[in-house]
């Protein structure tokens, strides 16, 4: 049975629909992610979930561990939660902090001492050096450890992670993002993490559900979401997609790493579907070198290519060079209509 | 920030020369032997000592101190709840109240004593202590109101979710979270409260009868009368006194010092109009 | 514990119940002892005046037209004006002393205490300061006798510079703050990109500091009129007879005069004043935010 569901869901602010009719499962032990642009509905979907926001009135069911949670405060939902701004209480020391939730359970003494002192631990903060510390004197990347070991004392089924690494640096953001996939695995835990970062998304989780407009464009594995984007939304907003028209007039995309370059003179190989075009530009990327072409009527595409030894064997293409760009029609997506 | 240029921290400094030296003077000449003329004699504390003395002073600062403790505790318990609502809240007519609490610190002093004194008068409410703390509770709501609000519009608006979902209730997180963390806030608009009281002059003058006097009515008093040291002594004193209050509560603060007073002055100064 | 529940249940389900116990407390007590006196003030002021002081019924609008006589309109205008001139003296003062403070870096707090620390200390104390300075026997008639300048005291007590200078003093700091907090407010990398598009010091302040600064402007001057326009005790101890302000006529007319009704009248004619001031600060701060405006600049 899935641990949390979403039936219908739909929430309004005044005239406008934050949340529009949306339902998903999310499976226990599963790392889940909303994706989308600023403004999809992500956070307030996570909101919902957490209890802070309530469904419209005919606004459908949300369901935890099989039971309806609509009447449910957040404190009686059972669920961990780490916020954007990490929400740490700024008259509280980090022992307190964590010790938080713990002191609401009336537990108390060495067993909140080795809890807490647990805790920190589990997200690499030494407990004898942080537990007396004041979240004013920490730096953002301790301070958003001290609000996921603050969650994760109390042994939540689920936890619910508001974009927790959008003001952190790059190069910490990417250990952070291992180290929350870990503890996911390690901890059994159920991870339920907003982002608008796709790659983020696509690194860390075991399904995605991308979010456009208040509404879910597709739900699946980060696999099936980029090999096979349904909609023009998921095709562009996840990765980059040439669009193209197919066949008896849908829309196709298709992955600048799936194009295939050859020279305007060369015999086209059977099998493909290929444009006439002029390179407009090569841009090197390290690992890839993307190739933009320019197509009739002012359209544009790209190829992305791997390097294999730019300096050694350089591309063939340069800016003008005439070429034929096309495609395997079975790395074409046809593309649903939004 | 560039350094200022020399000719700007030139007249600043003539500035804070203008806005200090009366002040100095005043507490120099407090000590001062001669009675009358402005020749200075030899240093005496002549003038503390007569102070002492002075029955009605002494009575001046229990009232100051009783009403000043009095108003600034109801005060602050209403004007603190005023601002949770405004901050944290939507409700209808917020504007209004807004404006409500708004247009007391634009009023001049004298129509509020003037007005307190007709309603007084009609309503049949015999001039006393009792009147003065209306009074003085009346205006500090919304100095309160103004610091109060300025530090909570400050605070993480997640805190009281993070506790929620931690398993506090509603209650409990606002015991433990949004209290505790609104504290520094609240001890300021106390402190812009109990000093607004008892310096007040004009209202109190106004609302006060013939017996009870706050210490400022009678300092007002012999400053319009007399001319010896006596007053330079007493104003020396309630200089003196506040001062080291603001210090202290600045030190008791914690949360750097003058950032903490600026931050308080600038949102008592500031009258809440956006 | 059911009763917890029960209000845990009540704030939740209708969170109105919950706002209005917040609210009930002191807006009750602001309404009851700040718009009802105000609506009496209002009431009184177009009554006929008592025998003895008071009121006494029936509807009149005397009082108002008695204050559009020259006499109270002049005394209107000389407060307005002072007013004014006061604020603008503090401005110029006022701003030096704001660069200042937000150009320093070692000694802010403490250059920012002692701004700040006049503002927490007695009016009337320091009121009488000025008078010590002022008066015929005070500190700067001394002085100048003694150094032989003068012969006979000047009289700078209870003369319309004594005024001024008393509300320059006492509202001075007000100006300073919040001129401060926008100043500090200001990225210093818009001075260096005019510097670097060859503005001269003079433009860059008139073109970047000005115009940024303007908001901490505005309400340093709102919190200097403001309370000028009402004020009563800086005209009445420096002021004297001859120097009388609205607030000191006010005053007069619930004490000596015993005319009610008129005092009244004289209030709202001040409240009036004020309350164009407040609102033309609004607009003037309302188009100064707005983007679309700004391009005629």
């Amino acid at each position: 049975m899935p641990l949390a569901q979403f039936l219908r869901v739909s929430k309004s602010f005044g005239t406008t629909r934050a949340v529009d009719a949306v339902s998903f499962d999310i499976g226990r032990g599963e790392f889940f992610s909303l994706l989308g642009p600023s403004g999809c509905g992500k956070t307030t979907t996570l909101r919902l979930l957490a209890g802070f926001e309530e469904p419209d009135q005919d606004g459908g069911d949300i369901r935890i561990a099989g039971v309806s949670a609509l009447r449910k405060r957040p404190y009686e939902r059972n669920l961990g939660m780490v916020f954007q701004s990490y929400a740490l209480f700024p008259h509280l020391t980090v022992g307190r902090n964590v010790g938080f939730g713990l002191e609401r359970r009336r537990v108390s003494g060495t067993e909140l001492a080795r809890r807490v002192a647990g805790a920190l631990a589990t997200v690499q903060l030494d407990p004898n050096d942080f537990a007396r510390r004041h979240p004013a004197d920490l730096s953002g990347g301790q301070r958003q450890r001290v609000a996921l070991a603050r969650a994760l004392v109390l042994e939540p089924e689920m936890l619910l992670l508001d974009e927790p690494l959008g003001a952190i640096d790059e190069k910490l953001r990417r250990e952070m993002q291992l180290e929350l996939r870990q503890l996911n695995r390690k901890l059994g835990i159920t991870f339920v993490y907003v982002t608008h970062d796709q790659d983020e998304a696509l690194t860390m989780s075991d399904r995605i559900a991308v979010m456009d407009r208040g509404r879910i464009a597709q739900i699946g594995s980060p696999a099936e979401i980029y090999e096979h984007p349904r909609t023009e939304f998921v095709a562009t907003f996840i990765g980059e997609s040439n669009l193209f028209e197919g066949d008896g007039g849908a829309r196709i995309a298709v992955r600048p790493e799936r194009m295939v370059l050859i020279a305007r003179e060369a015999a086209l190989p059977f099998g493909y579907r290929f444009l006439p075009g002029v390179v407009e530009d090569v841009i090197y990327q390290g690992e890839m070198l993307r190739v933009l072409v320019q197509l009739d009527g002012n359209r544009r595409c790209s190829a992305a290519l791997r390097n294999e030894g730019q300096l050694s064997r350089p591309l063939p293409w340069t800016p003008g060079t005439a070429v034929s760009i096309g495609w395997k029609p079975e790395d074409a997506r046809v593309l649903a209509d939004a | 920030m560039k350094p200022a240029p020399r000719w700007v921290i030139g007249i600043g400094g003539v500035v804070y020369l203008l806005l200090h030296l009366p002040v100095l003077v005043l507490v120099l000449f407090s000590f001062n032997a001669s009675r009358y003329s402005v020749s200075w004699t030899g240093f005496t504390l002549d003038w503390y000592r007569a102070l002492a003395g002075r029955a009605d002073l002494w009575r001046g600062l229990r009232v100051s101190l009783t009403v000043g403790l009095l108003s600034t505790v109801v005060a602050t318990c209403f004007g603190t709840l005023i601002a949770l609502a405004l901050a944290r809240r939507r409700f209808p007519g917020q504007r209004a109240l807004e404006g409500l609490v708004f247009v007391p610190l634009v009023t001049p002093e004298i129509m509020v004593g003037i007005s307190l004194l007709v309603l007084f008068v009609l309503a049949g409410i015999p001039l006393g202590l009792g009147t003065i703390t209306i009074a003085h509770i009346a205006f500090n709501i919304s100095f309160v109101v103004v610091v109060v609000r300025a530090r909570l519009e400050g605070m993480d608006r997640h805190l009281e979710e993070a506790a929620l979902i931690l398993g506090a209730d509603e209650l409990t997180a606002f015991r433990t979270v949004t209290l505790p963390a609104l504290w520094p806030g609240i001890a300021a608009g106390a402190l812009l409260a109990f000093t607004m009281s008892f310096d007040d002059y004009v209202i109190t003058s106004l609302v006060s009868g013939a017996g009870s006097s706050t210490l400022p009515v009678v300092v007002y008093g012999m400053v319009r009368r007399s001319v010896e040291p006596t007053v330079n002594a007493i104003s020396t004193i309630i200089l003196v006194g506040t001062s080291l209050l603001i210090y202290g509560a600045d030190r008791v603060a914690r949360t750097g010092g003058p950032r903490q007073l600026r931050r308080i002055a600038c949102g008592a100064a500031r009258p809440r109009d956006d | 514990m059911t009763v917890r529940r029960r209000i845990l249940g009540a704030m939740t389900r209708r969170p109105a119940l919950g706002t209005a116990s917040l609210l009930l407390p002191g807006g009750l007590w602001l309404v009851l002892f700040f718009v009802v006196p105000m609506l009496l003030m209002l009431g009184a002021s177009v009554m006929h005046r008592g025998t003895y002081g008071g009121v006494e019924p029936g509807f009149t609008l005397e009082h108002y037209r008695r204050f559009l006589d020259p006499l109270y309109l002049q005394v209107l205008w000389r407060t307005a004006a002072w007013s004014a001139l006061a604020t603008a003296v503090c401005l110029l003062l006022g701003f030096p002393v704001a660069w200042m403070i937000a150009a320093s870096r070692r000694h802010r707090a403490l250059l920012l205490f002692l701004v700040v620390l006049p503002f927490w200390t007695s009016f009337l104390v320091r009121t009488f300061a000025m008078i010590f300075l002022l008066r015929d026997t005070g500190v700067i008639n001394s002085i100048l006798m003694s150094l032989g300048v003068i012969e006979e005291p000047i009289a700078l007590l209870y003369t319309p510079f004594a005024v001024l200078s008393g509300l320059v003093y006492g509202f001075l700091p007000f100006m300073v703050l919040p001129i401060y907090a926008s100043l500090e407010k200001l990225d210093p990398a818009l001075l260096e990109a005019a510097e670097v598009l060859g503005a001269r010091p003079a433009a860059r302040f008139v073109g970047v500091v000005l115009p940024l600064a303007f908001p901490g402007i505005l309400a340093g001057s709102l919190l200097v009129f403001v309370p000028a326009i009402g004020s009563f005790l800086t005209s009445d101890l420096l002021g004297g007879a001859r120097q009388v302000m609205i607030g000191n006529l006010v005053q007069n007319q619930f004490t000596t005069a015993r005319n009610w009704p008129f005092g009244a009248a004289a209030s709202f004619a001040v409240m009036a004043v004020v309350l164009v001031a407040v609102l033309l600060s609004l607009r003037l701060r309302d188009r100064d935010r707005d983007p679309a405006r700004r391009g005629s600049g």
